[in-house]
C-alpha cells in the first residue's frame, strides 16, 4: 500500500513529480519524488517521528534540512550495505530505499526504553562516571552490555562491506567549499581570472540557500540567475564542480580532504563503480563559502516531533513543496527568522503566531502579521505540549510575565546564525567573537583559506556575492592568475536585527545537544561539580561529542554555561575543532587498500613457474615466495621440505634468492666506502672475491647482513636480507650523501634487475658445467669458494656467478637479468634432471640455514651485537664504521649477554618451539632467572631430530649444559642440551670442496 | 604536507622519509665515546624552527634539509644535505 502525499504542496518546489519513487521506512511503503531527500520525502507523507533519542530515548523528529542534522537519524539500506546513523536530511530519496529507525525496541512507538526518562536523575551529566564505578569487575559484564543496548545508535552491518571505495588526488589554484552564492560567484571569478578552480558542494543541486531563500540577483529571480551562473561556470574548462562531495578537512601544505558520495543515491553501485571516492586535493588558494548553519533556542520541550529550525522548514516548503506542518507557529529572535513565515504563508500555509522574543519587529512584518491575521507575541516559549504525534500547542511567557497558548502542529525556531567555523579552525584557529550577530566567525585560518559571505558572518545576499566575488579574484591573484573577472553580482542585504537569546528556562527538559541527549540542567550541573573549562564541559556532559560534533549543540551550550558561570560567552571560549566535518566510512580511508590488494605483491622471476610447479607460497614482505613445493603423496609440509632437504644434501637443488637486496656500489673510493659501513675490511678484497659482511646501527647493534663482491677494481655488488633492502639502500644514501659527502662513490639499487638462484648440493657443479660456457673453469682451482665474476652461458648470455653457500653444502648463486629469470629456472629443471635436480623453498632454506648455524631474521632481531652473534672477531680495530663506538659501550660487550648458541631437546623424539624461554634446570621459571629463548628452530633431517637457536645468557662458555625449556604460552616444559650452533658439517669440508 | 624537493620539484609527504634532527654532526674518527653518545641520542625537543633530515625515497633518493617550524608545521626551506651531518673528513 502506498499511502498518499498528504504534506505535499500542490505546486512549486525543486522535484520531479513526473518521477515517482517508492521507498519503506519502518516497513511502510511510501512514495516521494525524484529530488527529495528521505526526510523531505517523510515530511511529504506526514511523517513526524523518526526516531528515539540516544539516552532518554525521547520521540524525535527532523529538526534540520542538512548534514547538521542531530536526530533524523536512520539505518539506510539492508543486509551487508546496511548503514547506520544515516543523516534522512542528506539521504537521496531512490527507487526502492529503505529505511529503519534506530534505538528503540520493539518499534519506534512502543519503545519500552523510553521509561529510562522515569529514571531521568540517574542519567545525569557524568553518570557513566558516578553510576557504573563499583565493583569494577560489573563493567565489562553487566554495565557496559546493559548501557550499550539501552542507549546507543544504530546497528553496524556485521559483514564486510561489499562495496568499493576509491582514493584519488586532484590539483588546483583555487579550492571553494560551498556553492551557495557566494561560492558561485568566487568560482566564476577565480575561473574568468583563468584560475583551475575545484567547487565542492555537500548537496547534490548546486545553489546553497539561493533553492531555499530565492530573493533577486542582478535584477533577475535567483533562479535564473542561477542557472545562467552554472551555464558559464560549466563552459570553463579549467572549473570543475563536485557535487555530493564535502571537503571535511585541512592538512599541511594546501591540501585538503573530500568525500564524495559516488553513488549513494542509487540503491547500489553500478558495476564496476565505486561507492564513495577520498579525494585529497591540493590547492593554492581555499575559500570557504561553506554558509551558516542556524541555531535553535533552548526551551523545555524544544525536541517534540514539529520543532524545527525555521530555515529548514522553508527548504522543505519551498525546495520539496513539502509541509512539515499546516499551522505553523515562529519563535525567533532575530529577523531572518520571519522570512518562514513568508515562505509559508506564500505556500498556502497557515500561521498560528509568531513569537519574536525581540522588543521591536520592523514594520514590514508588522503589516505582514496583520494582513495574515496572525498575532505576534512578544515573549518566549517556555514549553511545548506533544508527543509522538508531534506537536500540539505551545506555551507562551510574555514580556510583561503575562502567559499565553498557541495552538500549531509545527513550531519553527530561529536562534540565529552560526557560520560554518569547521573548516577554517582545523589547524587550531579559535574563530572570534562578532557582538552584532552574536556569533563566532573565522579567525587565524589556515594559510591560503578565506572565508566568504555567511561563513564569514555577512549573511545578506548583497554581502554573499560582492565578499564571495572579491575572494575569488583575490584567490587566483595570489595564485597567479590575473585575468579579466567582471564585476560582481549584486542585490540587497536583508536585514538582519537579533537580541541574542540562548536559553528559556521552563519545566521539562530543554536539549542543548539532542543526539546525545545533553539539557540545559546537565551544563548547570557541571558548572556546579567545577567543570566549568569547555573542554571540561564537553567530556563530562558528552556535549557536542556525537557524530554531528555538535553542529547545533556546541555554541548554545557554551553560552548557557557562560551565563550560569558569570562569564561573557568569549570569555568562556570555544573547543578545539577537529576534522572531519562529516563522518566518513573508514572504508574510503581505506579505498582499495584492503583484502589481497591490501598493498602491493612482489613476484619472484621464477614466480610463474613455480606456480605451474604447485609450490606453496608464503609472505614475506611485499613478496610472494615458494615455501616447499609438495609432491604426490606428501603428508604434510614436514615429509615436503625434509625430502627437499635431503635431496640438496645428497645432490643437488635449487632455490629463487632473488628477493635479497642488491646494489651496485661504483666508483674510485667504492672500498673506502664499504670500510665505513661494514665493521669489516672491504678495501682489501681481491678482484672476483666475495666475502661476507655485516652491518651496524650507529648505536652499535647489528642493522643487516650479506655478502658482497668485488666485480672491478672500482665496481662491488652488495647484498642485503630481503627484510631489509630498501632500508639498507636509505641507509647507504645517507652515509654517502651525509656522512662521507667526500667520497667518490655512487650506489644503484639493482634488486629488480637480476634474477638470482642459489644452486646448492655435491652435484652443483656438475648440474652448472650443463648451464655454463664450457670455456668456464669451474674447478676449484678456477672458481675457488667465495670466488665471483662474470661468466658466459651456454648460448653467449653473460651472467654473474658467485660461489657462496648458505646452505653449508658445495653451492653457488648465479644471477641473471631478471627477465631470464623464468628461463633459468627452466633451464635448471632440464639441466639438472639427470641429477635428480630438486627446486627447494624457503622453508628447506631455513632447515639448512639452521643446521649450519648462520644466524637470520630471529637473530639480527635489533637488539643484538655482532659478538652476540658469534662475529665479534670480524670487527676491525684498524678503522672507524658505522656503530664502533657505541658498539664498546659497557653493557654491549658485558659478559653475561645473551649469545647464539645450538639448542636441541634431549629427548630426540620432542619437538623443539621457538619462543620458549630458557630457565637453569631444577629451578622454578620466573622473570628472576629467565636467561634467554629460543630463536630459530627446524626439525634437522640430518640430526634426526628438531634443532634450534637461541640467545641465551654466556651460552658459548655452557655448551653441553642441559638446561629447561618454559614454553607458558603453549604449556610445554622439557629439557634441553645447549651446544655448539653448527650442527652440519662444522668444520665447513663440504661447502670448500 | 608537500615538500619541495630541490631535485623533482613539489611532492607530497608520502613519497618522503623522516629520519630526525639534522643539527647533530657525527663525530670524526677517534672522537670520545662520550662525544658519539651526544651525537646519537642526545635532541633538543624544539617547538618552533627546526632542521631535519628527509629522504626522498618516492623520488630522487636525495637527503635533504627540511628548515620546518613544529608549531605551525610551516617549511621555509629545502635542500640537499649532502655534506650536512659530517665534519668535513680528510679523504
Ligand atoms: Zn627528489
Amino acid at each position: 500500500m502506498t499511502s498518499s502525499q498528504s504534506h505535499r504542496l500542490a505546486s512549486g518546489g525543486l522535484i520531479d513529480r513526473s518521477a515517482s519513487l517508492n521507498f519503506r521506512f519502518d516497513g511502510r511503503t511510501f512514495s516521494g519524488f525524484q529530488g527529495d531527500t528521505l526526510a523531505s520525502a517523510l515530511i511529504a507523507n506526514g511523517v513526524k517521528l523518526v526516531g528515539r533519542s540516544f539516552k532518554y530515548h525521547r520521540p524525535r523528529g527532523i529538526l534540520t534540512a542538512g548534514s547538521e542534522e542531530p536526530n533524523a537519524l536512520v539505518e539506510l539500506r539492508t543486509g551487508a550495505r546496511r548503514e547506520p546513523n544515516t543523516k534522512a536530511t542528506t539521504a537521496e530519496l531512490y527507487e526502492g530505499l529503505e529505511a529503519a529507525s534506530q534505538n528503540r525496541w520493539p518499534s519506534l512507538r512502543h519503545d519500552v526504553m523510553s521509561v529510562n526518562q522515569l529514571f531521568a536523575p540517574i542519567f545525569v551529566a557524568g553518570f557513566y562516571y558516578k553510576t557504573f564505578m563499583w565493583p569494577a569487575k560489573f563493567w565489562e559484564a553487566i554495565y557496559e552490555p546493559a548501557i550499550r543496548r539501552a542507549a546507543g545508535l544504530g546497528r553496524a552491518a556485521g559483514v564486510a562491506d561489499p562495496d568499493h571505495y576509491d582514493k584519488a588526488w586532484a590539483h588546483c589554484d583555487v579550492l571553494i567549499a560551498g556553492s551557495g552564492p557566494a561560492g558561485l560567484v568566487a568560482a566564476l571569478a577565480a575561473g574568468r581570472s583563468g584560475a583551475r578552480v575545484i567547487l565542492c558542494e555537500e548537496d547534490f543541486a548546486l545553489g546553497g540557500r539561493l533553492l531555499s531563500d530565492g530573493g533577486t540577483i542582478d535584477g533577475v529571480p535567483a533562479a535564473e540567475w542561477l542557472s545562467r551562473t552554472l551555464t558559464e561556470l560549466a563552459a570553463m574548462p579549467d572549473v570543475r564542480i563536485m557535487t555530493r562531495t564535502t571537503l571535511f578537512g585541512v592538512y599541511d601544505g594546501g591540501t585538503y580532504g573530500a568525500i564524495e558520495r559516488v553513488n549513494d543515491h542509487l540503491p547500489s553501485p553500478p558495476e564496476h563503480q565505486v561507492r564513495q571516492r577520498l579525494w585529497r586535493i591540493v590547492a593554492k588558494r581555499c575559500v570557504v563559502a561553506a554558509g551558516a548553519l542556524e541555531r535553535p533556542i533552548v526551551f523545555a520541550g524544544n525536541d517534540t516531533p514539529g520543532v524545527m529550525m525555521a530555515s529548514a522548514m522553508r527548504t522543505y516548503v519551498a525546495r520539496y513543496a513539502a509541509a512539515p506542518a499546516k499551522r505553523i507557529a515562529l519563535f525567533t529572535n532575530n529577523e531572518d527568522g520571519w522570512r518562514t513565515v513568508e515562505t509559508a504563508l506564500g505556500a498556502g500555509l497557515q500561521i498560528a503566531a509568531v513569537i519574536d522574543a525581540r522588543p521591536d519587529v520592523s514594520a514590514a512584518y508588522r503589516s505582514l502579521a496583520s494582513k495574515g491575521g496572525f498575532p505576534v507575541l512578544h515573549g518566549s516559549v517556555s514549553g511545548v505540549d506533544g508527543g509522538k504525534d508531534g506537536v500540539r500547542k505551545i506555551a507562551v511567557s510574555l514580556a510583561g510575565g503575562a502567559r499565553a497558548e498557541v495552538e500549531a502542529d509545527g513550531l519553527a525556531v530561529s536562534g540565529g546564525w552560526n557560520p560554518a567555523v569547521g573548516l577554517t579552525s582545523y589547524h587550531r584557529g579559535r574563530p572570534k567573537w562578532r557582538d552584532d550577530i552574536a556569533a563566532f566567525v573565522p579567525d587565524g585560518a589556515p594559510p591560503g583559506m578565506v572565508a566568504a559571505g555567511a561563513a564569514n558572518g555577512d549573511f545578506g545576499l548583497g554581502a554573499c556575492l560582492s565578499q564571495g566575488f572579491a575572494a575569488g579574484v583575490a584567490a587566483a591573484r595570489d595564485a597567479g592568475h590575473s585575468g579579466k573577472a567582471g564585476t560582481a553580482p549584486v542585490a540587497d542585504d536583508e536585514a538582519f536585527s537579533l537580541t541574542p537569546l540562548w536559553h528559556v528556562t521552563g519545566k521539562g527538559k530543554a536539549f542543548v545537544d539532542y543526539q546525545h541527549d545533553v539539557t540545559a540542567s546537565d551544563i548547570e550541573l557541571a558548572q556546579r561539580e567545577g567543570f566549568e573549562s569547555v573542554e571540561h564541559l564537553k567530556r563530562y556532559t558528552t556535549l557536542g561529542m556525537a557524530t554531528d560534533q555538535g553542529k547545533t549543540s556546541n555554541v548554545a551550550g557554551l553560552a548557557i554555561m557562560a551565563a550560569v558561570s558569570g562569564r561573557s560567552i568569549p570569555e568562556t571560549g570555544t573547543t578545539i575543532y577537529r576534522p572531519p566535518y562529516v563522518p566518513v566510512a573508514i572504508g574510503a580511508f581505506a579505498g582499495h587498500h584492503r583484502d589481497e590488494t591490501f598493498h602491493a605483491t612482489r613476484l619472484t622471476p621464477s614466480h610463474h613457474w613455480a606456480m605451474e610447479q604447485g609450490a606453496v607460497f608464503v609472505d614475506t614482505g611485499l613478496w610472494k615466495r615458494a615455501q616447499w613445493y609438495p609432491r604426490a603423496g606428501e603428508k604434510d609440509w614436514l615429509e615436503s621440505v625434509t625430502r627437499e632437504v635431503k635431496a640438496v644434501r645428497g645432490g643437488v637443488g635449487f632455490c629463487d634468492v632473488s628477493t635479497l637486496g642488491k646494489i651496485d656500489v661504483h666508483g674510485p673510493d667504492a672500498g673506502a666506502f664499504l670500510d665505513r659501513v661494514y665493521i669489516n675490511t672491504f678495501s682489501n678484497l681481491a678482484v672476483g672475491k666475495a666475502r661476507y659482511g655485516l652491518m651496524l646501527r650507529e648505536d652499535g647493534i647489528v642493522y643487516d647482513d650479506g655478502t658482497t663482491s668485488r666485480l672491478a677494481e672500482d665496481h662491488y655488488f652488495l647484498t642485503t636480507t630481503t627484510a631489509k633492502a630498501g632500508l639498507v639502500m636509505q641507509h647507504l644514501e645517507f652515509c654517502r650523501q651525509v656522512l662521507f659527502p667526500e667520497l667518490d662513490v655512487q650506489l644503484t639499487s639493482v634488486s629488480d634487475q637480476w634474477a638470482q638462484f642459489s644452486i646448492a648440493g655435491p652435484k652443483t657443479r656438475e648440474l652448472l658445467k650443463e648451464i655454463v660456457d664450457p670455456a668456464e673453469d669451474l674447478s676449484n682451482e678456477g672458481f675457488p669458494f667465495m670466488g665471483a665474476r662474470e661468466v658466459a652461458l651456454r648460448g653467449g648470455i653473460k651472467a654473474r656467478l658467485f660461489r657462496i653457500s648458505f646452505s653449508g653444502e658445495m653451492a653457488f648463486e648465479i644471477s641473471v637479468p631478471a627477465r631470464l629469470g623464468d628461463a633459468m629456472a627452466r633451464n635448471l629443471m632440464l639441466a639438472g634432471a639427470p641429477f635428480g635436480v630438486t627446486p627447494y623453498g624457503t622453508e628447506a632454506l631455513g632447515v639448512m640455514r639452521v643446521e649450519k648455524g648462520h644466524v637470520a631474521g630471529p637473530e639480527l632481531s635489533g637488539t643484538t651485537t655482532a659478538a652476540d652473534l658469534g662475529l665479534g672477531k670480524m670487527m676491525s680495530a684498524k678503522k672507524d664504521y658505522i656503530g664502533r663506538v657505541m658498539a664498546g659501550r659497557e653493557a654491549l660487550v658485558a659478559p653475561d649477554r645473551q649469545v647464539v648458541v645450538g639448542i636441541k631437546p634431549t629427548d630426540k623424539a620432542r619437538r623443539l618451539r621457538s619462543g620458549a624461554h630458557i630457565i637453569p634446570k631444577g629451578q622454578t621459571p620466573g622473570p628472576g632467572n629467565d636467561q634467554g629463548y629460543v630463536t630459530s628452530v627446524c626439525f634437522s633431517p640430518t640430526s634426526d631430530q628438531w634443532i634450534g637457536l637461541g640467545l641465551v645468557e654466556r651460552g658459548r662458555e655452557r655448551i653441553g649444559e642441559i638446561v629447561h625449556a618454559h614454553d607458558p604460552l603453549r604449556g610445554e616444559d622439557y629439557d634441553v642440551e645447549l651446544c655448539n650452533p653448527v650442527f652440519y658439517d662444522p668444520d665447513g669440508g663440504r661447502q670448500r670442496g | 604536507m608537500r615538500i619541495v624537493c630541490p631535485f623533482c620539484g613539489e611532492r607530497e609527504l608520502g613519497e618522503f622519509t623522516y629520519l630526525g634532527d639534522a643539527k647533530p654532526v657525527r663525530p670524526v674518527a677517534g672522537a670520545s665515546e662520550d662525544e658519539v653518545f651526544d651525537y646519537v641520542y642526545l635532541r633538543d625537543n624544539v617547538a618552533g624552527e627546526t632542521s631535519e633530515h628527509w629522504y626522498h625515497g618516492g623520488g630522487c633518493r636525495a637527503w635533504l634539509k627540511v628548515a620546518r617550524n613544529t608549531l605551525t608545521h610551516e617549511i621555509s626551506a629545502v635542500e640537499p644535505a649532502a655534506g650536512a651531518g659530517a665534519r668535513q673528513a680528510v679523504k
